[in-house]
């Protein structure tokens, strides 16, 4: 019998969402736990064992000088790091500081700011260490959880779409909203995973699981301003969660631009 | 009920309510009776019971990355075109099972599982369609190997045609030779001709179910007058390309585009009504007829594989690129596109696989990813292999263009790229 | 409307038969022959193959993978898959030993045109694990020995000990083959030649009308070999190329492995050159 892989999940700035579908996954939580040892999760359990591991999960976003070390100290422990969720891939909605004045939030939000440390910026952990794969989404969902630890089981690359929601809603059989009601949606720029939900219920794609492979934004965000939409409602649009992912960050830089 | 049969070939004509016989006939038989539905905002084919889930009176607005219903009162049953669904919705459906392995004592046991699905009756099936599932045919039954479970579905499937009397701004049938008459491949085909229709028998099986209606053989006069409404549309779809040839294509674009090319709301909502300027979605029906307004786009098809395949380095893929998302909507809604990926669905454990067929496309990374790389890194590519083997390669390999002229891939273009314009931005006709 | 469908089914081309791994043998870095045998002992009387065929090896969970069958035709019972580690199926298959299930569809697609060559010279142009798909009809050439002219193997591979069934060389030289090798990076005991192989063209003496060229390995590769052998007057129609692309169905349903007008897994592998002719220069196409 092989040594099961060593686990661990660690927290950065997040909301905590991503862990829970590692917890929420309870049909396959006891295949996993059998298939790998959980060496750390604070989440699950108090036991917590020290590294190296074979697999780390990070969640969220580096926002202070102490994550900004941390996340160096886990890499060195961890021979493959996952980054789980926009947060940790994009920086997450928590990037909208990037573009605002973070010791003006700082001195409105908190009655004693001098207690306030953090960075102005919040990034993704790629942009601190490397890291070996990201699974997207706001939040992860269970399916391409499960299957990242069964092929990390295996010993296989995960398979993890990179083309479009679009190809998600045709294979559902859902008539796009883009083209029958005119909603702008980001679904043809976005990369799938989610299984294609929110059109499904007649609502635009928001970009949860971040950029596709070769996405377009320039193109779709024309297409929709040519077609009667404004530059605020699509800065709104591609400045959510993935807003600090490299393709949507662009354009919603440009539209800023022109919208101002 | 009459039970006797009618022979293939004869026409007669029922009132429109009569098609409800039809249906419980179908069903009686066992079939699993699909048809045009109201869904999400567009006409799909859905399962159809009763003729009071037909869309009757609706008209669909289609241009490149538009599609909109409105509702019409001189609207009949069917005057709505084509939607996001076709036929390889059912045949060749988006998800398939192709194998599953069960691990046992013994070591692994492989099966196909076979098709237990009630057999389909399609109702409402344009000739565009149809055309789509004969191709279809050539890719699934008539090459080296065939596919079990589309030969189960293909072989059960019973279709009601109709033939259309109005055409969408992107239809171009008349300019692949396969439409607006259905001339092949149907069980049934109807004209809707004012309160009643027209219907030919085309098979023994049609001949059979057409007999639960009540209705009497078609006089002279009803037949010669279904022939004219068809005939009628090509000419008109006609009409649009000696325009074509006469006008830049950009402007006439723009002038059907109209204000209706604004992404507004649904049909309901009421900004839907301008949409009566635009030429095709205004009246239906013989009054229709007599106006002279040119209908569709139109595809110059002349030596059309010689043009793109000796254009593959033309600066025209990289300015499409430019426009194209990548986001593989048009191979989905495309009837003929046939592309698949087969992947494994696995419990963790790995004692029960399943290998799942699913829908794909030569516009992801995937289509045509090797250990060594993937080929087509860049969207320029990708559209270059989409539009040359649809329209070029195609025929080497099926004989046969792989486009229908149903305009699908022009309206569910969620940026509205035209392949006819690109088509004809290569052959150097655009201005 | 029906399409005629009478008569029995035919068996499902999606159905994998299993097959058990009977020896395995490590050729070189990351490079294993394994030899099944289907379970099936009916199956596995009857299963035939021509040069160049490849098999889909089927490992549940993992998926399927497009592989060459690299032993003699002529053998009853067993059938050689000399694999390299690239994709997950192969890293998989890689942790297989003797005695281990598999599934197994086949063998697809075209061959090399050992009939339609006879009486000529061949050139057998190869690199890396190029010389799997190759080595069926060098036991083929072997057997049939007189019904050909002169047989070169010029065969190249990074190292020395890149190159796959340096053992049998002697045999297939006793046979009458002559065997060129070259690598790109050569060691103390390396007495070969270095460099690429359309290097290994330099000092051929062909009978150019009567040559054959076939090739397999990189596309970059075969480009240059086609050049030397046309700059060596043979003839277009005597080059037979061996074509890679991503072949997930076999069955030419699936659209994967198109190449301009051809579905590599039902036209291909093997093309002749003048089929591919106008697409080996093409970026990706």
């Amino acid at each position: 019998m092989v040594r099961k892989p060593r686990l661990a999940v660690f927290k950065f700035a997040s909301c905590d969402g991503c862990q829970l579908s590692l917890l929420s996954a309870e049909d396959e939580l006891l295949a996993i736990a059998d298939a790998v040892e959980i060496a750390y999760f604070l989440e699950a359990r108090t036991q917590q064992l020290d590294g190296p591991y074979d697999v780390g999960l990070v969640e969220g976003s580096v926002t202070t000088a102490h994550d900004a070390q941390r996340i160096r100290d886990i890499r060195q422990q961890c021979r493959y790091l996952v980054t789980i969720g926009a947060c940790a891939t994009s920086g997450g909605i928590q990037a909208l500081k990037n573009w605002a004045d973070v010791d003006q939030f700082i001195s409105q939000v908190y009655a004693h700011p001098e207690y306030i440390q953090t960075l102005a910026s919040s990034t993704p952990i790629g942009e601190h260490v490397v890291v070996d794969f990201e699974l997207r989404g706001c939040p992860i969902n269970t399916r391409q959880l499960v299957e990242l630890v069964a092929a990390l089981v295996q010993g296989r690359q995960p398979r993890v779409p990179t083309y479009s929601v679009c190809v998600e809603c045709k294979r559902r059989q859902t008539v796009c909203v883009a083209v029958a009601r005119g909603i702008a949606c980001l679904g043809p720029v976005t990369q799938a995973g989610c299984g294609a939900i929110c059109p499904a219920y007649s609502r635009d794609c928001f970009g949860c699981y971040g950029p596709k492979e070769q996405a377009n934004l320039v193109s779709l965000t024309g297409h929709y301003l040519r077609h009667g939409r404004s530059p605020d409602e699509l800065l709104r649009l591609t400045r959510s969660f993935n807003g600090y992912a490299a393709e949507f960050r662009e354009v919603s830089e440009s539209l800023s631009e022109s919208g101002s | 009920m009459n039970s006797h049969k009618l022979p293939v070939g004869s026409y007669i004509r029922f009132e429109k309510p009569q098609l409800q016989a039809v249906i419980d006939r179908l069903r009686q038989l066992g079939y699993r009776t699909v048809g045009p539905r109201r869904v999400d905002e567009a006409i799909v084919y859905d399962d159809l019971r009763s003729i009071d889930e037909l869309p009757v009176g609706y008209l669909d607005y289609q241009d490149g990355g538009v599609y909109r219903l409105r509702h019409s009162a001189d609207g009949g049953w069917f005057d709505y075109v084509v939607g996001p669904h076709s036929l390889k919705n059912f045949l060749f459906p988006p998800r398939d099972r192709v194998l599953e392995a069960h691990r046992e004592p013994g070591g692994w046991r492989m099966e196909t599982p076979a098709v237990d699905e009630p057999p389909i009756a399609a109702i409402g099936v344009r000739s565009c369609d149809l055309h789509a599932l004969a191709i279809q045919d050539r890719v699934f039954l008539e090459q080296e190997y065939v596919d079990p479970a589309y030969r189960a579905r293909r072989a059960n499937l019973f279709v009601l045609a109709i033939n259309c009397r109005r055409a969408a701004a992107t239809c171009f049938c008349h300019s692949m030779n396969t439409g607006p008459q259905v001339t092949r491949g149907y069980d049934l085909a109807a004209t809707e001709v004012d309160d009643h229709f027209v219907v030919e028998v085309g098979s023994d099986a049609g001949g059979h179910v057409v007999t639960a209606a009540d209705w009497v053989p078609s006089a002279l006069a009803d037949v010669e007058r279904a022939r004219q409404q068809s005939q009628a549309l090509k000419r008109r779809m006609q009409g649009r390309q000696a325009a074509a040839a006469t006008r830049p294509r950009h402007a006439s674009s723009a002038a059907e585009l109209g204000p209706a090319a604004e992404l507004g709301p649904p049909a309901e909502s009421g900004r839907a009504a301008e949409l009566g300027d635009v030429p095709g979605i205004g009246a239906v029906g013989e009054s229709d007829v007599a106006q002279h307004q040119p209908l569709g786009r139109f595809l110059d098809t002349r030596e059309l594989p010689e043009l793109l395949l000796s254009n593959l380095s033309h600066p025209r893929w990289e300015q499409v690129a430019e426009r194209c998302l990548s986001c593989a909507n048009c191979t989905l809604v495309c009837p003929t596109c046939f592309c698949s990926s087969v992947e494994e669905v696995g419990d963790l454990t790995g004692e029960h696989v399943v290998r799942q067929r699913s829908w794909a496309s030569c516009f992801t990374a995937e289509h045509s990813y090797m250990n060594s790389g993937t080929v087509r890194k860049t969207t320029a590519s990708r559209y270059r292999q989409w539009l040359t083997h649809k329209l070029a390669t195609w025929h080497e390999q099926f004989g046969t263009s792989g486009c229908v002229g149903c305009g699908r891939c022009i309206t569910w273009c969620p940026v509205g790229i035209d392949l006819t314009q690109e088509v004809a931005a290569i052959r150097g006709d655009e201005s | 409307m029906s399409t005629a469908a009478p008569g029995a089914a035919p068996a499902s081309p999606w159905l994998a038969h299993t097959a058990r791994i009977r020896s395995l043998k490590p050729e070189a870095p990351g490079i294993t022959t394994y030899e099944l045998a289907l379970d099936d002992a009916g199956l596995a009387e009857r299963f035939r193959f021509r040069p160049g065929q490849f098999n889909m090896l089927y490992l549940p969970g993992c998926g399927e993978a497009a592989i060459s069958i690299s032993s003699d035709p002529e053998r009853r019972g067993l059938i050689g898959h000399t694999v390299r580690v690239a994709g997950n199926v192969t890293q998989a298959l890689a942790r297989l030993q003797v005695g281990d299930q598999l599934g197994l569809r086949g063998p697809f697609g075209s061959s090399w045109p050992v009939d339609a060559v006879r009486g000529q010279d061949v050139v057998i142009a190869c690199g890396g694990v190029g010389l799997a798909p190759l080595r069926p009809a060098i036991y083929h050439l072997i057997r049939h020995r007189q019904d050909y002219g002169r047989v070169f193997l010029l065969y190249g591979a990074r190292s020395p000990h890149d190159l796959l069934y340096t053992d049998e060389f002697d045999q297939w030289r006793a046979a009458g083959i002559e065997v060129e090798m070259t690598v790109d990076l050569g060691n103390s005991d390396w007495q070969g030649h270095i460099g690429v192989v359309p290097i290994l063209f330099y000092r051929l003496r062909l009978k150019a009308p009567r040559t054959c060229v076939l090739t397999c390995g990189p596309e970059i590769m075969m480009r240059f070999v086609i050049f030397e052998a046309l700059a060596r007057k043979v003839a277009k129609e005597n080059i037979y190329i061996s074509m890679e692309r991503n072949m997930n169905c076999a069955l030419s349903f699936c659209g994967h492995c198109q190449l301009g007008p051809a579905f590599v897994c039902k036209d291909g592998p093997v093309f002749p050159y003048r089929a591919m002719e106008p697409y080996l220069n093409l970026e990706e196409f």
